[in-house]
């Protein structure tokens, strides 16, 4: 294989694959936040907490009772998901006719209550969790080993991305979310229920982040940390992708994670903020976002 | 983004401060000339600090209708830049203040003039992560420590003839700067400028169409407040003679934003309760170790679902004043 600018290709593609599969949970994560914001207009600050919360409640269903991975695939999120309803249901709903700005405030309180409990209750060093004995080992691809389970991982995500997109953007529920956001009191007066909608987006979109923490837990430690570091990132991929579309949410979160992979091969030590600068400047250009539709 | 209620605010004057607040500094000034004779001196230094910190962020927030969400970029990062200077550079007390100050100032000034350019929750977000930016360059910088931070910095001479080695000389110097920040915030809201940053906040199409430059008032009030909060952490820097990245972290961001909730948003005095209330609680609490992460959740919930005037907020409902 070809050496390009001196950099080894194993170390190149290594970073290219630990890049795409960032880039898998940055797209999962700012997918689940687009599809919240679209219909409840709320910056869901809880969402690193919940991510944190499906790879927790991953991890307890197989210490506690013996659940392995493929059903907890399943059901953390849906635990997660159902969480998500009642929060909507007895703190999120009230504070739909006020400034978009308490319900920041407000999933920022959740966030901190949420994290702060695990860290009472498993610290901060972090659990491990098994990766399942099917996606164990990995394939040698000549230029590169790849891991089964990091392929899983992406695999699993562009699933989850491209059929959350076709939910959205071709199907009939899909049609009345995206009228609902426009004009809910329209939408509600042809009969479609959106308050019940509205809990089910929200219950969905946290579902999304359970899932994504899930994926992650056989990657990286299970700890209560891990969703703080992540969330921020999170942010400045919808600030660049744009809140408008979804699409955007997804190719902004793949693209990103890549970029940041490909930094950490040329310039390791810009890798943190590289996320950020480019947020700057596309703040500068363009600062409706890549995606965005311009305000 | 205060409540319309708490806005019957009928503050028109600009021109000299109400009796009432007059009073409330006055009782305010002597309770804490006498308080370090009472409390250990640098919990109450602790508190002054974060009550400038609340108050120039309450600037932005309450008056400015801006919801920043990376206040701790400004407050850490000054006290970075104070720490260095007074360790490295061996620059009096005033000067590393005057340093951590200005650096927090152009920090403002810059991310500012990015951030206005998104509005709401996109500027909140905007704010937040910019903030981390600047969290990974305190972590990762050369003169930062990374983890351990600027330990030992010396507190110096102030004035380069006032040692402020001993615990009462700093209390009296930090009384002083925080004190005229205070102040000068006040000042600041109730100038011109504050009557027209409230008309932006109010009603920004409107501010607009009558021909006012509100993106520039948005910048200036911007750097303005990450100056004062600039001045705070550079003042919390002698204090503890430490700087370090939990100053820079976005909890902090967020710590300020729950200081300045509860004690009433839009209000002179609520970010001072706020901030004493919160810094007192951690204070006390601190054995309970990340319980007091869960408490400040279920403040904040309990703030933002039925608490939102807060607590001077409520105080001046009551008093049908303004505070």
């Amino acid at each position: 294989m070809f050496e390009l600018l001196g950099i080894p290709p194993q170390v190149l593609l290594g970073q290219l694959l630990l890049g795409l599969i960032n880039g898998s949970f940055y797209a999962v994560l700012s997918l689940g936040l687009a599809v919240i914001f679209g219909l409840l207009n709320i910056i869901n600050f809880a969402h690193g907490a919940l991510y944190m919360a499906g790879a927790f409640v991953a991890w307890m269903l197989l210490a506690y009772l013996g659940i392995g991975y493929w059903p907890a695939l399943i059901l953390a999120p849906l635990i997660v998901g159902v969480f998500g309803i009642v929060l909507e249901r007895t703190m999120l709903s009230r504070l739909y006719h006020l400034d978009h700005l308490y319900g920041l405030l407000l999933t920022f309180g959740l966030a901190l209550i949420i994290q702060g409990l695990f860290r009472n209750y498993y610290g901060i060093s972090g659990l491990p969790y098994q990766i399942p004995d099917l996606l164990s080992g990995g394939h040698n691809l000549g230029f590169m080993f790849l891991p089964n389970y990091r392929a899983w991982v992406v695999a699993a995500s562009v699933v989850v991305c491209f059929g959350t997109w076709f939910m959205i953007e071709k199907t009939r529920l899909g049609a009345y979310l995206r009228a609902a956001t426009e004009n809910p009191v329209l939408v509600g007066a042809f009969g479609v229920n959106v308050p019940l909608m509205i809990m089910l987006t929200y219950g969905f979109g946290v579902a999304l982040a359970g899932f994504a923490g899930v994926l992650a837990a056989p990657i990286y430690s299970v700890n209560p940390t891990m969703g703080e570091q992540l969330i921020i990132v999170v942010f400045a991929v919808v600030v660049i992708g744009g809140m408008g579309s979804i699409m955007g949410a997804i190719l902004t979160g793949y693209m990103l994670g890549i970029v940041e992979g490909l930094t950490r091969v040329f310039y390791p030590e810009g890798s943190a903020v590289v996320i950020f600068v480019i947020m700057a400047i596309v703040l500068m250009i363009k600062p409706e976002g890549l995606f965005g539709r311009p305000v | 983004m205060a409540d319309k209620k708490t806005d019957t605010d009928p503050m028109a004057q600009t021109e000299s401060m109400p009796m009432l607040h007059r009073v409330i500094f006055a009782v305010l000034l002597i309770a804490l000339i006498i308080l370090p004779f009472y409390v250990y001196p640098i919990f109450a230094m602790k508190v002054m600090c974060f009550a400038l910190f609340a108050a120039a962020f309450n600037l932005l927030l309450g008056f400015g209708g801006l919801l920043s969400f990376g206040h701790a970029a400004y407050f850490g990062g000054a006290s970075y830049i104070a720490a260095h200077a007074a360790k490295v550079w061996g620059l009096t007390p005033e000067l590393s203040v005057l340093c951590g100050a200005a650096a927090a100032g152009v920090l403002g000034f810059v991310i500012g003039s990015l951030a206005i350019r998104r509005q709401g929750i996109y500027f909140a977000m905007v704010t937040l992560a910019f903030a981390q930016m600047v969290y990974f360059v305190a972590l990762q910088a050369d003169f930062t420590g990374g983890e351990d931070g600027i330990q030992s910095v010396p507190r110096g001479d102030l004035f380069g003839l006032i040692p402020l080695a001993d615990n009462i000389a700093l209390y009296f110097f930090v009384l002083a700067v925080t004190f005229c920040g205070i102040l000068l915030l006040y000042r600041i809201v109730h100038s011109p400028f504050g009557q027209v940053l409230k008309a932006i906040r109010e009603n920004e199409p409107r501010a607009i169409s009558l021909g006012y430059d509100v993106n520039r008032y948005k910048l200036i009030v911007f750097t303005l407040s990450a100056t004062m909060a600039g001045v705070a952490g550079a003042t919390k820097a002698q204090v503890f003679q430490l700087a370090s990245l939990t100053d820079v972290h976005w909890s902090m961001s967020g710590e300020v934003v729950l200081m300045t909730l509860l004690g009433g948003m839009g209000t002179i005095f609520g970010p001072l309760v706020g901030a004493g209330i919160i810094v007192t609680m951690q204070n006390y609490l601190a054995t309970f170790g990340a319980w007091v992460t869960v408490i400040q959740g279920v403040i904040f919930v309990l703030g933002v679902l039925m608490f939102r005037e807060g607590i001077v907020g409520v105080l001046a409902r009551w008093l049908k004043r303004p505070l």
